[in-house]
């Protein structure tokens, strides 16, 4: 089953906007347009007519947004989700979630449930992806750092690789400190020292 | 007992006393461990304030209005039981729309009434031309910079809206925004008019001051209900508020202050033209010098106490700008924003 339901979605980061678009269309919501800039916004509003638009919070233009619901001429007049205060838990999900949605007045509140639904987890597994992004690139920076440091060791202790690094871990033990950090007073050391 | 409470802002010069007060070791010797968050939108802030992601919130004062009588879609009680200053915008324009109006304005441009038929005469000269309509911004639709403009156009005739496009603009954008030719002028406040200014974009006609004196520009805003449950926090920050306000009036502490403020997890702006604005050194660019401009930015203890009146003046501005039409229940809940309930209820002296 497909939906009528026309969603335009306000997001600057063409991955994450992928996604929501994705889970939409899983959701049964196929007339979705995507708008990364809210340059355009006006035009794309009054072109495609939306029922409900979604922002992400990051967005500085949600203010913007907002008002142009006030003084647009091209849509019947907006409001935001939490208008309808019967289901909080759900819009205290989607503003921890980084996502506010505005539908057009005369839409059934509770065919909104299942787009802010979607867009909420949808934004919720784009933010776990991320962190882990973010994890696995501080990880392989600090792999590069224990790499640089231990070369060092071994330079100036004479020592052979995993001699270098098994003196590290000992040292880090020891102190009760991490690896990396130990690396990093290594390298500095080393700079000062130079 | 420390009560631990976050508190969202935007990074401006006036979320000065949340600043002082978080980080100068004021909230602490009032118990209260502050967290400012900063954010990129009011909506936001009105939105996380709203459930309770934030305690708190640096608010412009006609949106806390806005938000509890629920125009604009969205109703999401406030109460201010202070006021975090007074003043503090200013109106700048283009360096080319500077230069247009220099040349049409009989009199001094200083003057309201001068620059105001000035910018009357471009509009006109403009469509008898065919050209478009002069572009100005604001930064959200319910606040004080939407006001001053509609009024100060109003001096001359000018509708704002109809005679001249009325645009919304994230204050960081403003300069840019100026710079492009996407708007001709723009209403927001520190340190956005002097960045544009120094930045060579824009000149400064007036300062809030100039055109509508000690108009309540932010508040501490609160949910409605929380300010009733929870005394005694709201008690504590506004304790910490006041004491703020003294620390932050002192002429003497403004170096360190503006040092605080350009922090870059507070307003990431030069600490040296946070600093002029403090004293009220403005800038105004078109060839024209430094203006000492006093009570550019009030936080004062007299200018931070709320006032019921402020209501009275703020739904005058909306309802002049057709946001509102005031009846007496509104004015009766837009004066509650005000009621400065819980300094009476604990003789707060301010």
């Amino acid at each position: 089953m497909t939906s009528d339901i026309k969603i335009l979605v306000v997001d600057a980061n063409p991955i994450r906007a992928a996604i929501i678009e994705e889970g939409l269309r899983e959701a049964g919501f196929s007339a979705i347009v995507q708008v990364s800039e809210t340059k355009g916004l006006v035009a794309a509003i009054g072109q495609h007519d939306p029922d409900v638009v979604v922002i992400d919070l990051e967005n500085p233009s949600r203010d913007a947004l907002a008002d142009m619901f006030q003084v647009s001429r091209h849509v019947r007049r907006p409001i935001t989700m939490f208008v309808d205060q019967s289901d909080a838990g759900q819009i205290e999900a989607a503003v921890e979630a980084g996502v506010s949605a505005y539908i057009v007045d005369g839409l059934r509140k509770e065919r909104l449930k299942p787009i802010l639904q979607t867009c909420i987890s949808r934004f919720n597994a784009f933010a776990k992806l991320r962190e882990e992004l973010d994890e696995a690139r501080s990880q392989l920076d600090e792999r590069k750092l224990i790499d640089r440091a231990k070369g060092i060791v071994m330079r100036l202790k004479g020592l052979g690789e995993d001699e270098a690094y098994a003196l590290m871990r000992r040292t880090a033990m020891n102190e009760k400190r991490k690896l990396a950090d130990i690396a990093r007073s290594i390298i500095t050391a080393a700079e000062v020292l130079k | 007992m420390t009560l631990r409470l976050r508190i969202g802002f935007l990074p401006l010069v006036d979320a000065a006393l949340l600043v002082a007060a978080a980080d100068t070791g004021i909230a602490e010797a009032h118990g209260l461990s502050l967290e400012l968050l900063r954010d990129v939108s009011w909506s936001n802030l009105r939105d996380r304030l709203h459930v309770r992601l934030l305690d708190a919130a640096h608010m412009l004062a006609p949106a806390a209005i806005a938000s509890t009588l629920g125009i604009g879609g969205v109703t999401a009680p406030m109460v201010a039981p202070i006021l975090l200053n007074l003043n503090g915008n200013a109106l700048t324009v283009s360096a080319r729309r500077f230069e247009e109006m220099a040349r049409v304005a009989q009199g001094d441009l200083a003057d309201p009434a001068v620059s105001a038929q000035a910018l009357a005469t471009l509009v006109s000269a403009r469509k008898a031309s065919g050209l478009p309509p002069l572009a100005f911004a604001a930064v959200f639709g319910f606040s004080c910079h939407t006001y001053l403009l509609r009024d100060w156009m109003a001096l001359a005739g000018v509708r704002l809206g109809e005679d001249a496009r009325l645009e919304i603009v994230p204050p960081v954008r403003t300069v840019e925004a100026l710079a492009s030719g996407e708007v001709d002028g723009f209403c927001a406040g520190a340190p956005w008019n002097t960045l544009a200014v120094e930045a060579g974009v824009g000149a400064i006609l007036h300062c809030g001051v100039d055109l509508m004196p000690d108009l309540p520009e932010k508040v501490l805003a609160w949910r409605a209900d929380d300010v009733e449950r929870r005394g005694e926090a709201v008690a504590r920050l506004n304790a910490a508020l006041i004491e703020a306000s003294r620390w932050v009036s002192d002429e003497a502490n403004w170096p360190s202050l503006a040092g605080l403020l350009a922090a870059p997890d507070r307003l990431a702006a030069p600490a040296a033209l946070i600093e002029a604005v403090l004293r009220g050194d403005i800038v105004q660019g078109g060839g024209r010098p430094l203006r000492q401009v006093p009570s550019y930015i009030r936080f004062d203890a007299a200018a931070i106490r709320p006032d019921p009146a402020h209501a009275d003046r703020l739904l005058a501005a909306m309802a002049r700008a057709g946001q509102v039409l005031v009846t007496l229940d509104l004015t009766e809940r837009a004066r509650a924003v005000f009621r400065p309930l819980v300094a009476e209820a604990t003789q707060m002296k301010f």
